[in-house]
Protein backbone atom coordinates (compact mmCIF):
# COMPACT_ATOMS: atom_id res chain seq x y z
CA UNK A 1 0.00 0.00 0.00
CA UNK A 2 1.63 3.62 -1.11
CA UNK A 3 1.62 6.15 1.07
CA UNK A 4 2.46 9.78 0.72
CA UNK A 5 4.43 11.50 3.30
CA UNK A 6 4.75 15.45 2.08
CA UNK A 7 8.03 16.92 3.51
CA UNK A 8 7.87 21.00 3.18
CA UNK A 9 7.97 23.40 2.62
CA UNK A 10 9.70 24.98 5.72
CA UNK A 11 12.54 23.35 8.09
CA UNK A 12 13.08 24.12 11.35
CA UNK A 13 17.27 23.72 11.04
CA UNK A 14 17.77 25.96 7.54
CA UNK A 15 17.57 27.94 4.88
CA UNK A 16 14.96 28.14 1.65
CA UNK A 17 11.84 26.28 1.28
CA UNK A 18 11.28 23.31 -0.72
CA UNK A 19 8.68 20.90 -1.03
CA UNK A 20 8.94 16.98 -1.13
CA UNK A 21 6.14 14.21 -1.44
CA UNK A 22 7.30 11.18 -0.78
CA UNK A 23 5.55 7.91 -1.85
CA UNK A 24 6.30 5.02 0.57
CA UNK A 25 5.04 1.39 0.69
CA UNK A 26 5.72 0.29 4.12
CA UNK A 27 9.24 1.17 4.94
CA UNK A 28 10.78 1.30 1.34
CA UNK A 29 10.23 4.90 -0.52
CA UNK A 30 9.11 4.47 -3.79
CA UNK A 31 8.31 7.70 -5.41
CA UNK A 32 9.55 11.30 -4.86
CA UNK A 33 7.73 14.37 -6.22
CA UNK A 34 9.71 17.59 -5.70
CA UNK A 35 8.61 20.71 -5.72
CA UNK A 36 10.70 23.81 -5.78
CA UNK A 37 10.09 27.71 -6.40
CA UNK A 38 9.28 28.90 -3.08
CA UNK A 39 11.90 31.40 -2.67
CA UNK A 40 11.57 32.48 -6.18
CA UNK A 41 12.59 36.65 -6.16
CA UNK A 42 12.75 36.91 -9.82
CA UNK A 43 16.46 37.90 -9.39
CA UNK A 44 17.10 37.42 -13.23
CA UNK A 45 14.85 39.99 -13.95
CA UNK A 46 16.04 42.38 -11.39
CA UNK A 47 19.53 42.10 -12.84
CA UNK A 48 18.41 43.86 -15.76
CA UNK A 49 17.44 47.09 -13.89
CA UNK A 50 20.64 47.67 -11.74
CA UNK A 51 23.53 48.61 -13.27
CA UNK A 52 26.52 46.17 -14.25
CA UNK A 53 28.39 47.34 -11.58
CA UNK A 54 25.22 46.56 -8.85
CA UNK A 55 24.70 43.30 -9.91
CA UNK A 56 27.47 41.15 -8.47
CA UNK A 57 25.50 43.28 -4.57
CA UNK A 58 22.33 41.53 -6.24
CA UNK A 59 23.98 38.02 -7.25
CA UNK A 60 25.80 37.32 -3.97
CA UNK A 61 22.28 37.51 -2.54
CA UNK A 62 20.88 34.58 -4.76
CA UNK A 63 22.43 32.38 -1.88
CA UNK A 64 23.48 33.33 1.10
CA UNK A 65 26.56 30.40 1.30
CA UNK A 66 27.38 30.75 -2.27
CA UNK A 67 28.03 34.32 -1.92
CA UNK A 68 31.32 34.28 -3.46
CA UNK A 69 30.40 32.01 -6.18
CA UNK A 70 27.77 33.88 -7.83
CA UNK A 71 29.68 37.12 -8.41
CA UNK A 72 32.35 35.29 -9.24
CA UNK A 73 30.66 33.50 -12.34
CA UNK A 74 29.13 36.90 -13.30
CA UNK A 75 32.43 38.56 -13.40
CA UNK A 76 33.56 36.55 -15.50
CA UNK A 77 31.22 36.64 -17.92
CA UNK A 78 31.10 40.29 -18.57
CA UNK A 79 34.86 39.50 -18.55
CA UNK A 80 34.24 37.26 -21.31
CA UNK A 81 32.27 39.74 -23.10
CA UNK A 82 34.78 42.33 -22.96
CA UNK A 83 37.20 39.81 -23.60
CA UNK A 84 39.60 41.01 -20.51
CA UNK A 85 41.82 39.49 -18.03
CA UNK A 86 42.26 40.95 -15.19
CA UNK A 87 45.63 41.22 -13.08
CA UNK A 88 47.46 38.36 -11.14
CA UNK A 89 46.64 39.98 -7.31
CA UNK A 90 43.21 39.85 -8.24
CA UNK A 91 42.74 36.65 -9.51
CA UNK A 92 44.83 35.22 -6.23
CA UNK A 93 42.44 38.03 -4.19
CA UNK A 94 39.02 36.08 -5.75
CA UNK A 95 40.53 32.44 -5.22
CA UNK A 96 41.40 33.45 -1.50
CA UNK A 97 37.65 34.74 -0.46
CA UNK A 98 35.87 31.50 -2.98
CA UNK A 99 38.23 29.00 -1.33
CA UNK A 100 36.96 30.23 2.49
CA UNK A 101 33.76 30.03 1.18
CA UNK A 102 34.02 26.64 0.34
CA UNK A 103 35.37 26.04 3.57
CA UNK A 104 32.89 27.23 5.87
CA UNK A 105 30.43 25.70 3.30
CA UNK A 106 31.66 22.27 3.56
CA UNK A 107 31.72 22.40 7.44
CA UNK A 108 28.56 23.97 7.57
CA UNK A 109 27.35 20.56 5.20
CA UNK A 110 29.07 18.45 7.21
CA UNK A 111 27.39 19.63 10.46
CA UNK A 112 24.17 19.89 9.47
CA UNK A 113 24.48 15.61 8.34
CA UNK A 114 25.80 14.79 11.62
CA UNK A 115 22.53 16.71 12.66
CA UNK A 116 20.82 14.01 10.74
CA UNK A 117 21.61 10.59 11.84
CA UNK A 118 22.02 12.04 15.99
CA UNK A 119 25.23 13.42 15.79
CA UNK A 120 25.05 16.40 17.63
CA UNK A 121 28.26 16.88 18.22
CA UNK A 122 29.58 16.94 15.46
CA UNK A 123 27.08 19.11 14.29
CA UNK A 124 28.39 21.54 17.14
CA UNK A 125 31.56 21.07 16.00
CA UNK A 126 32.04 21.86 12.69
CA UNK A 127 29.95 25.02 13.37
CA UNK A 128 32.81 25.89 15.74
CA UNK A 129 35.54 25.62 13.40
CA UNK A 130 33.75 27.72 10.98
CA UNK A 131 33.62 30.43 12.92
CA UNK A 132 37.59 31.32 12.45
CA UNK A 133 36.91 31.22 8.80
CA UNK A 134 34.17 33.92 9.01
CA UNK A 135 36.30 35.67 11.61
CA UNK A 136 39.18 35.90 8.59
CA UNK A 137 36.50 36.20 6.00
CA UNK A 138 35.36 39.94 8.07
CA UNK A 139 38.81 41.27 8.41
CA UNK A 140 39.62 40.47 4.53
CA UNK A 141 36.34 41.77 3.28
CA UNK A 142 34.46 43.33 5.66
CA UNK A 143 31.06 41.26 6.36
CA UNK A 144 30.99 37.10 7.49
CA UNK A 145 29.06 36.45 4.64
CA UNK A 146 27.80 38.75 1.04
CA UNK A 147 31.94 39.79 0.95
CA UNK A 148 31.03 42.27 -2.09
CA UNK A 149 34.61 41.84 -3.39
CA UNK A 150 33.95 40.81 -6.77
CA UNK A 151 33.57 43.50 -9.31
CA UNK A 152 33.88 44.06 -13.25
CA UNK A 153 37.89 44.17 -14.34
CA UNK A 154 39.12 42.86 -10.12
CA UNK A 155 38.15 43.48 -6.72
CA UNK A 156 37.09 45.92 -4.52
CA UNK A 157 39.67 45.07 -2.03
CA UNK A 158 43.21 44.39 -1.24
CA UNK A 159 43.45 41.51 1.52
CA UNK A 160 45.55 43.49 4.16
CA UNK A 161 49.19 42.51 4.85
CA UNK A 162 48.69 42.56 8.39
CA UNK A 163 46.09 39.56 7.89
CA UNK A 164 48.34 37.47 6.19
CA UNK A 165 49.85 36.01 9.28
CA UNK A 166 46.33 35.74 10.71
CA UNK A 167 45.01 33.70 8.04
CA UNK A 168 48.10 31.22 7.33
CA UNK A 169 47.47 30.49 11.70
CA UNK A 170 43.79 29.82 11.13
CA UNK A 171 44.63 27.83 8.03
CA UNK A 172 47.31 25.30 10.16
CA UNK A 173 44.63 25.24 13.22
CA UNK A 174 41.92 24.30 10.50
CA UNK A 175 44.13 21.87 8.68
CA UNK A 176 44.30 19.64 12.27
CA UNK A 177 40.66 19.64 12.79
CA UNK A 178 39.55 19.10 9.85
CA UNK A 179 42.18 16.12 9.87
CA UNK A 180 40.33 15.17 13.24
CA UNK A 181 36.51 15.67 12.01
CA UNK A 182 37.94 13.51 8.43
CA UNK A 183 39.36 10.07 10.53
CA UNK A 184 36.33 10.25 12.56
CA UNK A 185 33.94 9.97 9.98
CA UNK A 186 36.25 7.53 7.92
CA UNK A 187 36.47 5.42 11.51
CA UNK A 188 33.31 5.47 13.06
CA UNK A 189 31.36 2.40 12.42
CA UNK A 190 27.59 3.54 12.63
CA UNK A 191 28.33 6.70 10.35
CA UNK A 192 29.65 3.61 8.27
CA UNK A 193 26.86 1.84 8.60
CA UNK A 194 24.27 5.03 8.67
CA UNK A 195 25.98 5.96 5.27
CA UNK A 196 27.68 3.25 2.94
CA UNK A 197 25.53 2.28 0.22
CA UNK A 198 23.09 5.26 1.02
CA UNK A 199 21.49 6.85 -1.23
CA UNK A 200 23.87 5.85 -4.20
CA UNK A 201 24.06 7.92 -7.60
CA UNK A 202 26.89 5.90 -9.97
CA UNK A 203 28.69 7.51 -12.44
CA UNK A 204 25.81 6.93 -15.13
CA UNK A 205 23.18 8.46 -13.19
CA UNK A 206 25.02 11.26 -12.02
CA UNK A 207 25.28 12.03 -16.25
CA UNK A 208 21.70 11.30 -16.87
CA UNK A 209 20.53 13.96 -14.22
CA UNK A 210 23.59 16.10 -15.04
CA UNK A 211 24.62 16.04 -11.37
CA UNK A 212 27.29 18.84 -10.29
CA UNK A 213 30.14 19.24 -7.71
CA UNK A 214 30.48 17.11 -4.85
CA UNK A 215 27.53 14.89 -5.77
CA UNK A 216 28.92 14.07 -9.29
CA UNK A 217 32.55 13.80 -7.73
CA UNK A 218 31.29 11.32 -5.03
CA UNK A 219 29.80 8.99 -8.11
CA UNK A 220 32.88 9.40 -9.92
CA UNK A 221 31.82 11.77 -12.50
CA UNK A 222 34.82 13.97 -13.13
CA UNK A 223 33.63 17.65 -13.23
CA UNK A 224 35.22 20.62 -11.68
CA UNK A 225 34.77 23.96 -13.42
CA UNK A 226 37.74 25.28 -11.71
CA UNK A 227 39.53 23.06 -13.67
CA UNK A 228 37.83 22.20 -16.87
CA UNK A 229 37.08 26.05 -17.73
CA UNK A 230 40.63 27.25 -16.48
CA UNK A 231 39.28 29.63 -14.37
CA UNK A 232 41.82 32.40 -13.27
CA UNK A 233 44.50 31.65 -10.70
CA UNK A 234 43.15 27.99 -10.77
CA UNK A 235 45.35 26.88 -13.61
CA UNK A 236 48.68 27.45 -12.30
CA UNK A 237 47.99 26.78 -9.11
CA UNK A 238 48.79 22.77 -7.45
CA UNK A 239 45.34 21.07 -6.18
CA UNK A 240 43.99 18.05 -7.15
CA UNK A 241 40.37 17.60 -7.52
CA UNK A 242 38.84 14.80 -5.19
CA UNK A 243 36.76 11.74 -6.83
CA UNK A 244 35.51 9.37 -5.08
CA UNK A 245 33.67 5.98 -6.73
CA UNK A 246 30.60 4.58 -5.29
CA UNK A 247 28.19 7.79 -5.32
CA UNK A 248 26.67 6.41 -1.63
CA UNK A 249 26.27 9.77 1.25
CA UNK A 250 29.34 8.26 3.05
CA UNK A 251 31.20 9.63 -0.65
CA UNK A 252 29.66 12.48 -0.64
CA UNK A 253 30.99 13.66 2.95
CA UNK A 254 34.59 12.05 2.49
CA UNK A 255 34.69 14.12 -0.92
CA UNK A 256 33.57 17.28 0.85
CA UNK A 257 36.10 16.55 3.86
CA UNK A 258 38.98 15.81 1.72
CA UNK A 259 38.05 18.89 -0.66
CA UNK A 260 38.66 21.00 2.30
CA UNK A 261 42.43 20.42 2.51
CA UNK A 262 42.55 21.23 -1.52
CA UNK A 263 40.85 24.72 -0.64
CA UNK A 264 43.03 24.99 2.61
CA UNK A 265 46.25 23.84 0.06
CA UNK A 266 44.96 27.04 -2.53
CA UNK A 267 44.61 29.72 -0.38
CA UNK A 268 47.91 29.13 1.23
CA UNK A 269 49.30 29.04 -2.42
CA UNK A 270 47.30 32.03 -2.93
CA UNK A 271 48.47 34.12 0.58
CA UNK A 272 52.07 33.16 -0.42
CA UNK A 273 52.14 34.81 -3.44
CA UNK A 274 50.08 38.28 -2.44
CA UNK A 275 52.54 38.17 0.39
CA UNK A 276 55.92 38.03 -1.78
CA UNK A 277 53.86 41.06 -4.03
CA UNK A 278 53.60 43.58 -1.20
CA UNK A 279 50.79 45.80 -0.63
CA UNK A 280 49.00 46.69 -3.55
CA UNK A 281 47.71 49.71 -5.58
CA UNK A 282 43.86 50.80 -6.72
CA UNK A 283 45.37 50.10 -10.15
CA UNK A 284 46.61 46.30 -9.47
CA UNK A 285 43.25 45.72 -8.17
CA UNK A 286 40.91 46.54 -11.03
CA UNK A 287 41.24 47.37 -14.27
CA UNK A 288 39.34 50.23 -15.80
CA UNK A 289 36.78 49.78 -17.33
CA UNK A 290 34.49 51.73 -19.77
CA UNK A 291 31.55 51.43 -21.52
CA UNK A 292 30.32 47.54 -22.06
CA UNK A 293 29.96 46.93 -25.88
CA UNK A 294 26.77 44.70 -27.31
CA UNK A 295 27.84 41.49 -27.46
CA UNK A 296 27.52 38.22 -25.43
CA UNK A 297 29.59 36.34 -22.22
CA UNK A 298 29.31 32.86 -20.52
CA UNK A 299 31.06 33.07 -16.95
CA UNK A 300 31.20 29.53 -15.21
CA UNK A 301 32.78 28.99 -11.49
CA UNK A 302 32.69 26.14 -9.47
CA UNK A 303 30.84 27.06 -6.04
CA UNK A 304 30.53 24.53 -3.22
CA UNK A 305 27.81 22.48 -4.40
CA UNK A 306 28.42 22.31 -8.14
CA UNK A 307 29.23 24.79 -11.22
CA UNK A 308 27.03 28.12 -11.13
CA UNK A 309 26.40 29.18 -14.56
CA UNK A 310 26.11 33.23 -15.70
CA UNK A 311 25.13 34.18 -19.26
CA UNK A 312 25.04 38.21 -19.63
CA UNK A 313 23.98 39.91 -22.95
CA UNK A 314 24.74 43.72 -23.47
CA UNK A 315 23.00 46.02 -25.73
CA UNK A 316 25.81 48.28 -25.10
CA UNK A 317 23.71 50.35 -22.04
CA UNK A 318 24.61 50.65 -19.00
CA UNK A 319 22.61 47.58 -17.59
CA UNK A 320 22.50 43.98 -18.97
CA UNK A 321 19.93 43.20 -21.34
CA UNK A 322 19.92 39.67 -20.32
CA UNK A 323 21.30 38.11 -17.54
CA UNK A 324 20.69 34.02 -16.84
CA UNK A 325 22.02 32.24 -14.03
CA UNK A 326 21.69 27.90 -13.27
CA UNK A 327 22.93 27.00 -9.99
CA UNK A 328 24.30 23.56 -9.30
CA UNK A 329 21.32 22.64 -6.93
CA UNK A 330 18.70 22.76 -9.82
CA UNK A 331 20.50 19.93 -11.00
CA UNK A 332 21.36 18.14 -7.85
CA UNK A 333 17.89 18.26 -6.05
CA UNK A 334 16.28 16.45 -9.28
CA UNK A 335 18.89 14.03 -8.56
CA UNK A 336 16.67 13.12 -5.15
CA UNK A 337 14.35 11.79 -7.43
CA UNK A 338 16.32 8.58 -8.10
CA UNK A 339 18.63 8.42 -4.93
CA UNK A 340 16.35 7.84 -2.54
CA UNK A 341 14.15 5.29 -4.16
CA UNK A 342 14.10 1.90 -2.22
CA UNK A 343 15.79 3.30 0.94
CA UNK A 344 13.79 3.56 3.89
CA UNK A 345 12.29 6.70 5.24
CA UNK A 346 14.49 6.94 8.01
CA UNK A 347 17.26 7.67 5.36
CA UNK A 348 15.35 10.07 3.45
CA UNK A 349 16.26 13.19 4.90
CA UNK A 350 20.13 12.25 4.84
CA UNK A 351 19.92 11.52 1.18
CA UNK A 352 17.85 14.88 0.38
CA UNK A 353 20.34 16.44 2.55
CA UNK A 354 22.86 14.50 1.06
CA UNK A 355 23.68 16.79 -1.83
CA UNK A 356 23.56 19.68 0.19
CA UNK A 357 20.80 21.55 -1.92
CA UNK A 358 19.93 25.06 -0.80
CA UNK A 359 17.34 23.20 1.08
CA UNK A 360 14.63 23.75 3.53
CA UNK A 361 11.84 22.25 4.37
CA UNK A 362 8.82 21.18 6.93
CA UNK A 363 7.13 23.10 9.20
CA UNK A 364 5.09 19.79 9.48
CA UNK A 365 5.28 16.31 7.89
CA UNK A 366 1.74 14.84 6.83
CA UNK A 367 1.10 11.09 6.10
CA UNK A 368 -1.77 10.82 3.47
CA UNK A 369 -3.19 6.76 2.80
CA UNK A 370 -3.94 7.50 -0.28
CA UNK A 371 -6.79 5.06 -0.26
CA UNK A 372 -8.36 5.80 2.71
CA UNK A 373 -7.35 9.68 2.30
CA UNK A 374 -6.56 9.18 6.03
CA UNK A 375 -3.90 11.41 7.12
CA UNK A 376 -1.83 12.27 10.46
CA UNK A 377 0.42 14.92 11.04
CA UNK A 378 3.90 14.59 11.96
CA UNK A 379 6.16 17.32 13.04
CA UNK A 380 9.97 17.58 10.98
CA UNK A 381 11.23 16.98 14.05
CA UNK A 382 9.92 13.48 14.06
CA UNK A 383 11.24 12.82 10.46
CA UNK A 384 14.38 13.69 11.55
CA UNK A 385 14.02 11.95 15.64
CA UNK A 386 12.91 8.68 13.17
CA UNK A 387 16.81 9.43 11.66
CA UNK A 388 18.25 9.62 14.88
CA UNK A 389 16.39 6.66 16.51
CA UNK A 390 17.66 4.66 13.48
CA UNK A 391 21.22 5.66 14.24
CA UNK A 392 21.25 4.87 17.67
CA UNK A 393 19.64 1.39 17.14
CA UNK A 394 23.05 0.70 14.57
CA UNK A 395 24.82 2.05 17.52
CA UNK A 396 23.14 -0.54 20.21
CA UNK A 397 23.65 -3.17 17.74
CA UNK A 398 26.97 -2.72 16.67
CA UNK A 399 28.03 -2.92 20.58
CA UNK A 400 26.05 -5.76 20.83
CA UNK A 401 28.37 -7.73 18.62
CA UNK B 1 1.68 39.63 33.81
CA UNK B 2 -0.21 36.86 32.91
CA UNK B 3 1.52 33.69 33.32
CA UNK B 4 1.86 32.71 29.52
CA UNK B 5 3.83 35.91 29.35
CA UNK B 6 6.01 34.57 32.23
CA UNK B 7 6.91 31.51 31.22
CA UNK B 8 7.86 32.56 27.71
CA UNK B 9 10.00 34.76 29.17
CA UNK B 10 12.16 32.48 30.82
CA UNK B 11 12.76 29.70 28.48
CA UNK B 12 11.34 31.86 24.97
CA UNK B 13 11.02 28.80 21.95
CA UNK B 14 11.78 30.08 18.55
CA UNK B 15 10.91 28.80 15.58
CA UNK B 16 12.16 30.15 12.47
CA UNK B 17 10.78 30.77 9.14
CA UNK B 18 12.09 31.64 5.60
CA UNK B 19 9.96 33.56 3.78
CA UNK B 20 12.37 33.58 0.54
CA UNK B 21 15.71 34.94 1.85
CA UNK B 22 18.80 33.91 0.35
CA UNK B 23 19.23 31.76 3.41
CA UNK B 24 22.26 34.07 5.31
CA UNK B 25 19.57 35.24 7.86
CA UNK B 26 18.97 31.84 8.38
CA UNK B 27 22.87 30.25 8.71
CA UNK B 28 23.17 33.37 10.92
CA UNK B 29 20.07 32.42 12.95
CA UNK B 30 21.62 29.16 13.25
CA UNK B 31 25.17 29.99 14.47
CA UNK B 32 23.53 31.82 17.57
CA UNK B 33 22.69 27.95 18.60
CA UNK B 34 25.90 26.95 18.11
CA UNK B 35 28.90 27.08 20.22
CA UNK B 36 30.67 30.57 19.86
CA UNK B 37 27.05 32.12 20.78
CA UNK B 38 25.30 29.49 22.57
CA UNK B 39 22.30 31.01 23.49
CA UNK B 40 20.36 27.40 24.31
CA UNK B 41 22.42 28.70 27.59
CA UNK B 42 19.65 30.64 28.19
CA UNK B 43 17.32 28.40 27.28
CA UNK B 44 16.50 30.05 24.06
CA UNK B 45 15.86 26.51 21.54
CA UNK B 46 14.48 26.22 18.08
CA UNK B 47 11.54 23.70 17.92
CA UNK B 48 10.80 21.94 14.99
CA UNK B 49 6.70 23.04 15.11
CA UNK B 50 5.37 26.33 15.37
CA UNK B 51 2.78 24.75 17.92
CA UNK B 52 5.34 25.15 20.70
CA UNK B 53 7.24 27.96 19.62
CA UNK B 54 6.94 31.25 22.14
CA UNK B 55 9.01 33.34 19.68
CA UNK B 56 8.89 33.55 15.56
CA UNK B 57 12.08 34.55 13.72
CA UNK B 58 10.86 35.28 10.52
CA UNK B 59 14.16 36.15 7.53
CA UNK B 60 13.33 37.29 3.86
CA UNK B 61 10.95 39.57 1.71
CA UNK B 62 7.39 37.76 1.55
CA UNK B 63 7.26 35.98 -2.07
CA UNK B 64 3.87 35.24 -3.86
CA UNK B 65 3.97 31.66 -2.96
CA UNK B 66 4.81 31.57 0.67
CA UNK B 67 2.01 34.03 2.08
CA UNK B 68 -0.38 31.47 2.25
CA UNK B 69 2.04 29.81 4.59
CA UNK B 70 2.87 32.26 6.15
CA UNK B 71 -0.84 33.47 7.10
CA UNK B 72 -1.28 29.64 8.43
CA UNK B 73 1.48 29.66 10.34
CA UNK B 74 0.49 32.65 12.48
CA UNK B 75 -2.61 31.42 12.68
CA UNK B 76 -1.12 28.46 14.44
CA UNK B 77 0.98 30.06 16.49
CA UNK B 78 0.00 30.33 20.27
CA UNK B 79 -0.43 33.47 21.39
CA UNK B 80 0.95 35.66 22.88
CA UNK B 81 3.68 34.94 20.10
CA UNK B 82 6.22 37.37 19.80
CA UNK B 83 7.30 37.90 15.99
CA UNK B 84 10.60 39.09 15.12
CA UNK B 85 12.07 39.85 11.74
CA UNK B 86 15.31 39.58 11.09
CA UNK B 87 17.54 41.67 8.20
CA UNK B 88 16.93 44.04 5.95
CA UNK B 89 14.79 41.93 2.91
CA UNK B 90 11.82 40.99 6.32
CA UNK B 91 12.47 44.74 7.46
CA UNK B 92 11.87 46.07 3.98
CA UNK B 93 12.38 43.88 1.40
CA UNK B 94 15.93 44.82 0.93
CA UNK B 95 17.70 44.78 -2.23
CA UNK B 96 14.40 42.66 -3.63
CA UNK B 97 11.97 45.43 -3.51
CA UNK B 98 11.38 45.34 -7.07
CA UNK B 99 11.33 42.06 -7.65
CA UNK B 100 7.82 40.86 -9.10
CA UNK B 101 7.27 37.81 -6.72
CA UNK B 102 7.59 39.83 -3.76
CA UNK B 103 4.69 40.86 -2.58
CA UNK B 104 6.17 43.51 0.34
CA UNK B 105 8.11 43.53 3.89
CA UNK B 106 6.00 40.71 6.42
CA UNK B 107 4.54 43.67 8.48
CA UNK B 108 2.32 44.30 6.01
CA UNK B 109 0.69 40.98 6.39
CA UNK B 110 1.17 39.55 10.32
CA UNK B 111 2.17 42.28 13.42
CA UNK B 112 5.74 42.46 14.13
CA UNK B 113 7.19 43.45 17.39
CA UNK B 114 11.04 43.72 16.46
CA UNK B 115 12.89 44.67 13.61
CA UNK B 116 17.20 43.20 13.09
CA UNK B 117 18.27 45.04 10.41
CA UNK B 118 21.57 44.39 8.68
CA UNK B 119 22.29 41.73 5.51
CA UNK B 120 22.59 39.60 7.42
CA UNK B 121 22.75 40.89 11.06
CA UNK B 122 25.46 39.18 12.95
CA UNK B 123 24.65 36.56 15.65
CA UNK B 124 24.87 39.04 18.38
CA UNK B 125 22.82 41.29 16.42
CA UNK B 126 20.19 38.94 16.24
CA UNK B 127 20.59 37.81 20.31
CA UNK B 128 20.06 41.82 21.23
CA UNK B 129 17.17 41.88 19.22
CA UNK B 130 15.32 38.99 20.90
CA UNK B 131 16.89 40.34 24.37
CA UNK B 132 15.11 43.25 24.02
CA UNK B 133 11.90 41.75 23.45
CA UNK B 134 12.22 39.75 26.42
CA UNK B 135 12.79 43.14 27.97
CA UNK B 136 9.51 44.68 27.07
CA UNK B 137 7.58 42.23 28.76
S1 LIG C 1 18.69 40.54 4.60
FE1 LIG C 1 20.44 40.06 3.32
S2 LIG C 1 21.25 38.20 4.22
FE2 LIG C 1 19.18 38.42 4.97
S3 LIG C 1 17.91 37.26 3.56
FE3 LIG C 1 17.95 39.38 2.84
S4 LIG C 1 19.61 39.43 1.34
FE4 LIG C 1 19.88 37.59 2.57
Amino acid sequence: MVKKIPIGPFHPILEEPEFFELHVDGEKVVDIDITIGWSHRGIELLSESKTWDQVPFLVERVCGICSASHPYAYVLAVEDLLQVEVSKRAQYIRAIVAELERLHSHLLWTGLAGHFIGYNTVFMWCWKYREPVLDILEAVTGNRNHYATYRVGGVRRDVPQEEIPNIRKMLDELWKKNDMLTNAILDDPVIHARTKGVGVLGWDKCREYGALGPTARAGGYDVDARRDHQTDAYAELDWDVVLCQNGDVFDKAVVRQLENFEAIKIIRQCVDKLEAMGPGTEEDLVLEIGEIPPGEGLGVYEAPRGEVFHYVRSNGGNMPMRHKIRAPSFNNILTNEYSVLNYAVADAGLITAAVDPCYSCTERVGRVDTRTGERWVMSEGDLIKLSQEKTEMIRRSLRGK
Amino acid sequence: MSLALKALKKSPWVFHVNTGACNNCDIEILDALTPRFDVERFGIVLVGSIRHADVLLISGPVTRNVLPRLKRLYEQAPKPIKVIVVGACGCRCGIFRDGYNIIGPVDKYIPVDAYVPGCPPKPETIIAGVVKVLGTL
